[in-house]
């Protein structure tokens, strides 16, 4: 185990296939609509090895989600009329899956992909036993097994999820299950194929305090348990904190930083990171102060301001030499694995940081 | 369970009881205080002081109104005999009274008639499901297409025209001009002659449910468009399974039920006499009599199918809710 193993160098878009286990490269996904056309996710990159972690932030809007269902080929009538646009490599395990063929990429999800969605009420079907629907994606891509075996397999998972009384439970409807119990049995639905990559589409965000870190545990054991690479979308770093192998910051549907977590934390190096991180409550914080929001509110994704998109909120875009403001900032390597998207020279942004920003962490 | 259902058919006895008091109200207390006598309109040409009082007594009529209402109440549960002396007319229960008309009681003809109005409905309910939540379900799925389009602006002109116009509009084109089909003969069964009550059926029944078929297939268009939106579509479909899967059983079984909602009280109302198409077709069903027997001024006979009507609407409701609660497992019945 190396630390290249988590490589966050910038990846160009060629047709071959790329060593890591999951890597998308340049991901665009344009939605067309009346006003405009929406740039959701406008050029990003990231690699992941196997049995690693990548958490994916950023405010509501910013392409999160976007991207994790461009993963999972979840976009509908993708290149129809009114249909979003799609472009970009997406390679899981040696497969290209933007270009390949629907049918292909259906039997990967739910099988070689996985996704656990936010609100676990509203994910699951209210018709069918929790039982039911876990069985359902196990034998649709496992068809020779029989309906006991797949009953045992489901009951296996639920109790491996920490579900009590599994037999009695699986016969249940979602409906009878608390938030959190749901949020698990959930979890288990998306590991009933053991798929190797796990995407979490912010799993805690519905739930009470207590249960997220219950099931930010569980995942993490599951993780380790399973060997699956995981990647989790959060609005909230507390959440990737202790989880994420390494950080993608997302802003206005660009990756405005990434790199290994550690670094992110102890050195972030975008304005907005910064922001990020101090409107986040720390235990560790020595100071009683108020927690500092980012001012403003996420940009259209429709007309983006020019140049930076940050900069309309950004405190530092004064100090860009009006750069910030006309040319879109590339992402550009700040340290070992490190990327940041910002004009602020390096050393302005040390300097900001360890002045201004750090004291108030 | 069972002590909810025994609870709501005691409710619907109530509400039955509701609508006959209505009724009764409406149809017998209405000409008392308009001074019209009802007698006048069982005696017909032979109208004599005599022959008139005679009828009086016979038909309970010179009794107040609360026994004649305790009698009618009566005689829809055991029966009830209208006597003058030796001219009897016997009543069976359930007595919904005397025909003006016929001088006979009502409940034989809306008996007969009920089988003519439900194998009209039936046979309109089975076309209209198919073709109208089918046409929802194609337009849902291709949305804002020319299919889409042509199918809703179909479903609009089927959800404005009334019976009267495509019904007659049928009949000319396909009975007397084109010549394909036989007018409808009432007296054709299914016994007598399956073959001709199938062909005297279709244009009934087609015209029926274009009618029904419209309102559906807008009803499934939208709620389908709905259900596609639900998270747990998403889920099926992060799943892996087919589009025919997420289609047909997860969105399938959340849109057809509030169809069934709306289909069980449909059916429930048709029931009760479909009044247009059976005056348009000439079919002797309770929508007929209803017809028949409010431009004739036959009360028994308008009283009797509202009773009708009613039982089968109350019944549609109790059907449905405890369908629904089969259906949806979050319903609980109590």
């Amino acid at each position: 185990m190396t630390d290249s193993q988590t490589s966050t160098t910038e990846t160009t878009v060629g047709g071959t296939a790329p060593t890591s286990f999951l890597s998308v490269r340049d991901l665009r996904c344009h939605f067309p609509t009346d006003d405009g056309v929406v740039k959701s996710v406008d050029g990003i990159s990231f690699e992941l090895e196997r049995g690693k972690t990548l958490g994916i932030v950023g405010e509501s809007g910013s392409g999160k989600s976007v991207t994790s269902l461009s993963i999972m080929g979840l976009h509908r009538n993708v290149g129809k009329k009114n249909g979003p646009r799609m472009s970009g490599e997406i390679w899981l395990d040696g497969q290209e899956l933007i270009g390949a063929g629907r049918e292909e990429v259906r039997k990967l999800r739910g099988q070689k992909m996985a996704m656990i969605f936010q609100d676990p009420l509203t994910a699951m079907h209210p018709y069918y036993t929790v039982g039911q629907q876990i069985i359902e994606g196990y034998r649709q891509h496992n068809p020779q097994a029989n309906k006991k075996a797949a009953r045992d397999h489901a009951i296996q998972l639920l109790d491996r999820v920490g579900i009590p009384q599994p037999d009695k439970r699986v016969d249940q409807h979602p409906h009878e299950f608390s938030g959190g119990m749901r949020q698990r049995a959930m979890i288990a639905m998306a590991l009933a194929n053991n798929p190797s990559l796990l995407i979490a589409d912010e799993p805690t965000t519905a739930l009470d305090v207590t249960v997220q870190a219950q099931i930010l545990d569980l995942i993490r054991d599951l993780q380790q348990e399973f060997g699956s690479s995981v990647i989790i979308i959060t609005h909230d770093l507390g959440v990737v904190a202790e989880l994420a192998d390494d950080i993608l910051v997302m802003y206005g549907g660009k990756c405005v930083e990434k790199g290994p977590a550690d670094k992110i934390f102890s050195e972030p190096e975008h304005p907005y990171t910064w922001g990020l991180l101090g409107s986040m409550p720390r235990i560790d914080r020595e100071l009683q102060e108020r927690l500092v929001p980012v001012q403003g509110n996420p940009p259209s994704l429709i007309n983006l301001p020019n140049g930076c998109a940050f900069h309309p909120r950004c405190p530092y875009a004064d100090r860009t030499e009006g750069l910030s403001k006309t040319e879109v900032p590339r992402l550009t390597s700040v340290g070992q694995d490190h990327l940041a998207a910002c004009h602020l020279p390096l050393e302005v942004r040390q300097q900001i940081f360890t002045e201004e920003i750090a004291p108030r962490l | 369970m069972l002590l909810y259902i025994l609870r709501r058919l005691l409710n619907v006895v109530v509400m039955l009881l509701v609508v006959a008091t209505i009724t009764f109200g409406i149809f017998f207390l209405v000409p008392l205080l308009q001074h019209t006598d009802p007698v006048m309109r069982y005696i017909g040409k032979n109208a004599n002081p005599v022959a008139i009082a005679g009828i009086k007594v016979k038909l309970g009529l010179d009794k107040p109104v609360y026994e004649q209402f305790w009698l009618y109440l009566k005689g829809l549960v055991v029966g009830r005999d209208y006597a003058n002396g030796n001219d009897v007319i016997h009543c069976p229960a359930p007595c919904f009274g005397i025909s003006t008309q016929t001088q006979t009681p009502v409940w034989p003809t809306l008996l007969h008639d009920v089988t003519v109005t439900g194998s009209l409905a039936a046979g309109a309910a089975v076309l209209w499901l198919v073709f109208g939540v089918g046409t929802g379900v194609v337009s849902a799925l291709r949305k804002r297409t020319a299919i889409d389009r042509v199918a809703m602006v179909t479903a609009l002109a089927g959800v404005s025209l009334p019976v009267y116009f495509t019904g007659l509009a049928a009949s000319a084109l396909f009975v007397y001009n084109l010549g394909w089909l036989q007018p409808t003969n009432p007296d054709v069964t299914f016994t007598s002659d399956p073959g001709a009550w199938f062909q005297g059926m279709l244009l009934p029944w087609i015209t029926l449910a274009f009618l029904f078929a419209a309102t559906y297939a807008r009803l499934t268009r939208a709620t389908m468009l709905d259900v596609l939106g639900e998270d747990y579509i998403r889920t099926a479909r992060a799943k892996g399974l087919p589009e025919r899967t997420v289609i047909g059983k997860h969105a399938m079984r959340s849109t057809l039920t509030p169809i069934m909602t709306v289909f069980g009280m449909d059916l429930g109302g048709l029931l009760g006499g479909a009044i247009l198409t059976e005056n348009v077709f000439n079919l002797h069903g309770l929508g007929f009599d209803a017809l028949n027997g409010i431009t004739k001024n036959d009360l028994p006979m308008i009283m009797g199918v509202t009773l009708f009507a009613a039982f089968f609407i109350v019944m549609a409701n109790l059907i449905v809710d405890l369908l629904y609660a089969v259906v949806d497992p979050r319903v609980r019945l109590a």
